[in-house]
């Protein structure tokens, strides 16, 4: 960012965008394996890396590239991957040693149809539930989605933060139509970019005690070879990092990795109101529906509805207060999305008020049309 | 105890922390503890600059008892999260402790490719024959016709031979020891530690509990006479035949050559990207 002089805009896709995102949230270590609609990343990073000072290593498969991934990030790197619905199943086993062990890291995933292989090169969204719970074990995780090539640079960089922040695995839920529609893209000043990176041990090395609470629950993360020789476990662990079975000292882990989300609320739960305010019919949305929900709370305002778009950019932790407010507000919801209904789930499940919430659906490889969401405005609308 | 051996766990063993160990009496992975250990002594290295990353296993609990940065990872992982640390921090001495379901069954394409990458790691791989952890169920190296708890019928599968697997992938490194050949192994260990280079020790291990027990080779002790009875020096193999060789298996260094290693390769990759080519990419228009 430092050579740049002044705003510069281009032309980016949205896998370049996560890209220039990475970089400028300090992301110096790549580990991929081959997959579409994610390959462009692995590719750029493999000549941009070098560059940075940084590595990039294209691995055996999707499991080697979260292990490496972990691994840099353990020797206090901040580091990524990025896969397609296939390879994020076989990441799954290492993202729950990330939640575990609490490393930060990255993992895009640039959403395909499923189930198996599925539509590599259609978009799909179908992947939201195995994003927050798709590793074995009660686990936290933050799972944000993209929707724009800005999007993808600024949310990439927000994953970032959050990982560095909170010690969790970020995943960002993009889709195809997102990673490869290019768009004007306008990079900001490197001084408006704001960096977040692990907070590091303040005491000398006798007194580290790698996983002890503290009032965030986020403990200072040692990176190996500097002085902090401790222990790393995908078990159960006390508070130095060694396998415990006590029910008191399993209850506290569990429970403080929990809590140390819960406590990031206000700041993890992003979303973006639009023409919220006056609005009696809603439509919740992300991704690339959204861009397609926008323009049709547009239309339908032009048409005399008061329709607005409650847009998510964080999908879990579920930012259910922002939700609330919609269905207490609203009399109908619709939830559009291309899978079989995920999100409208959740959206059904935090609903106490008499706000009718209708899903739509498509699972065709097709975008939904803004036409399609105005007619579901119209409807709940009348 | 020796006030040698006295003097090395006071250093080296996390002994005020997880004692006593998760392993049976008589079991293997002490005495490659014990090698490890000792080799790491007499190459001088410093404690701060060594990782010593495992998988799942009765091998996978090694790193818990000593005090270096230690990795407890997946199973069948270690390496992988191996060469993330190398290639972050190379200057870090990074040691891959695995057993061999964990390194040949379900971590068995990533200790290929770590042996073609040749990242300058060091990887040994306690092969006691057996999945000894979960109850004895036949592993990638368990022999033909031998019984295990997932064989009760006797074994119809074929058994990797480790150390050959790792030559053919390509290690410039690799030797076989045993636990009975305490003196050698210590030696080899230290030869993979100070290999430039992806270096591989397979060390046969004895698991009578759960293998020994079901095999006529209940007790350590008859485990390691075998050892010795079978065990056959690389330089004397060379001059056997193969009738001669027939149920024996090799112990010394099978190879070492010399490679280009791939954090070397990398930063010649970095300083000529960096010089050879214009700041490149779409974001730079």
């Amino acid at each position: 960012m430092s050579a740049r002089k002044g705003q510069k805009r281009v032309l980016l896709q949205g896998n370049e965008a996560i890209v220039e995102g990475a970089l400028a949230a300090g992301c110096r270590f790549f580990a991929g394996y081959p997959i579409t609609p994610a390959s462009e990343i692995a590719e750029l990073l493999s000549m941009r890396l070098p560059l940075a000072g940084g590595t990039f290593i294209q691995m055996e498969d999707e499991i080697a590239s979260i292990g490496a991934v972990i691994g840099a990030s353990l020797a206090g790197v901040k580091s990524m991957t990025a896969t397609s619905g296939p390879g994020f199943s076989l990441m799954q086993e290492n993202l729950g040693f990330a939640c575990m062990a609490e490393v930060p890291c990255v993992i895009v995933n640039v959403m395909r149809g499923g189930p198996s292989t599925g539509l590599p090169t259609n978009p799909s969204q179908g992947d939201v539930m195995q994003a927050r719970w798709g590793t074995h074990g009660d686990h936290p995780v933050i799972v944000l989605s993209v929707s724009t090539v800005q999007d993808c640079f600024e949310i990439t960089i927000l994953a970032f933060n959050l990982s560095e922040k909170y010690r969790v695995p970020v995943i960002i839920l993009s889709d195809a139509v997102v990673a490869h529609t290019r768009e004007v893209f306008t990079f900001p000043h490197a001084r408006e970019i704001q960096i977040v990176d692990r907070a590091l041990p303040s005491m000398p090395p006798e007194w580290y005690i790698p996983y002890e609470d503290s009032p965030s629950g986020v403990p200072p993360m040692a990176p190996f070879g500097e002085g902090y020789r401790y222990h790393v476990t995908g078990l159960v662990h006390d508070v130095r990092g060694f396998p415990t079975q006590r029910p008191e000292e399993i209850k506290a882990l569990i429970n403080r990795l929990f809590r140390k989300i819960t406590q990031g609320f206000h700041e993890i739960q992003k979303v973006q109101r639009f023409m919220l305010d006056d609005a009696d019919v809603s439509v919740i949305a992300y991704g690339s529906v959204s861009r397609a929900a926008r323009q049709a709370v547009k239309e339908a305002r032009r048409e005399g509805v008061r329709a607005g778009l409650l847009q998510l950019i964080t999908l879990f932790p579920f930012p259910r207060s922002s939700v609330e407010s919609v269905l207490k507000q609203c009399r109908g919801v619709v939830v559009p999305e291309m899978n079989v209904g995920q999100i409208s789930r959740e959206v059904k499940r935090v609903n106490r008020w008499e706000c009718k919430v209708e899903k739509y659906n498509r699972v065709d490889g097709r975008l939904i049309t803004p036409k399609q969401i105005r007619q579901l405005i119209f409807k709940l609308g009348t | 105890m020796s006030q040698g051996v006295t003097k090395l766990i006071h250093k080296y063993l996390r002994h005020d922390k997880k004692f006593p160990h998760v392993w049976c009496p008589g079991c293997g992975n002490g005495i490659v503890l014990g090698a490890l250990i000792r080799a790491i002594d007499r190459i001088g290295l410093e404690k701060d600059e060594i990782v010593l990353a495992s998988g799942i296993g009765c091998s996978g609990r090694m790193p818990v008892y000593v005090d270096f940065n230690t990795l407890h990872t997946t199973h069948g992982r270690a390496l992988t999260f191996a060469t993330g640390i190398k290639l972050a921090k190379p200057s870090l001495t990074v040691i891959a402790i695995m057993g061999d379901g964990d390194a040949t069954a379900i971590g068995g394409n990533h200790f290929i490719h770590a042996a073609r990458r040749n990242l300058n790691l060091t990887a040994i791989i306690i092969n006691n024959q057996i999945y000894g952890m979960t109850g004895g169920q036949s592993s990638p190296t368990t022999p033909y016709g031998s019984y295990a708890t997932t064989a009760p019928y006797g074994l119809i599968e074929h058994a990797f031979s480790i150390a050959e697997l790792a030559v053919t992938a390509g290690a410039p490194f690799v030797a076989r020891g045993t636990v009975y050949h305490v003196e050698t192994l210590e030696d080899l260990v230290k030869k993979a530690i100070l290999k430039r280079g992806f270096a591989v020790v397979e060390v046969i291990s004895n698991c009578h509990v759960q293998y020994g027990r079901r095999n006529n080779m209940g007790d350590p002790v008859t485990m390691m006479k075998w050892m010795r009875d079978h065990a056959i020096r690389v330089e004397k193999a060379s001059s056997m035949s193969i009738d001669d060789m027939e149920g024996k298996f090799t112990i010394g260094v099978l190879a070492d050559v010399e490679k280009p290693i791939y954090t070397e390769e990398y930063q010649k990759i970095r300083e000529g990207a960096i010089k050879g080519r214009p700041t490149g990419g779409p974001g730079h228009g």
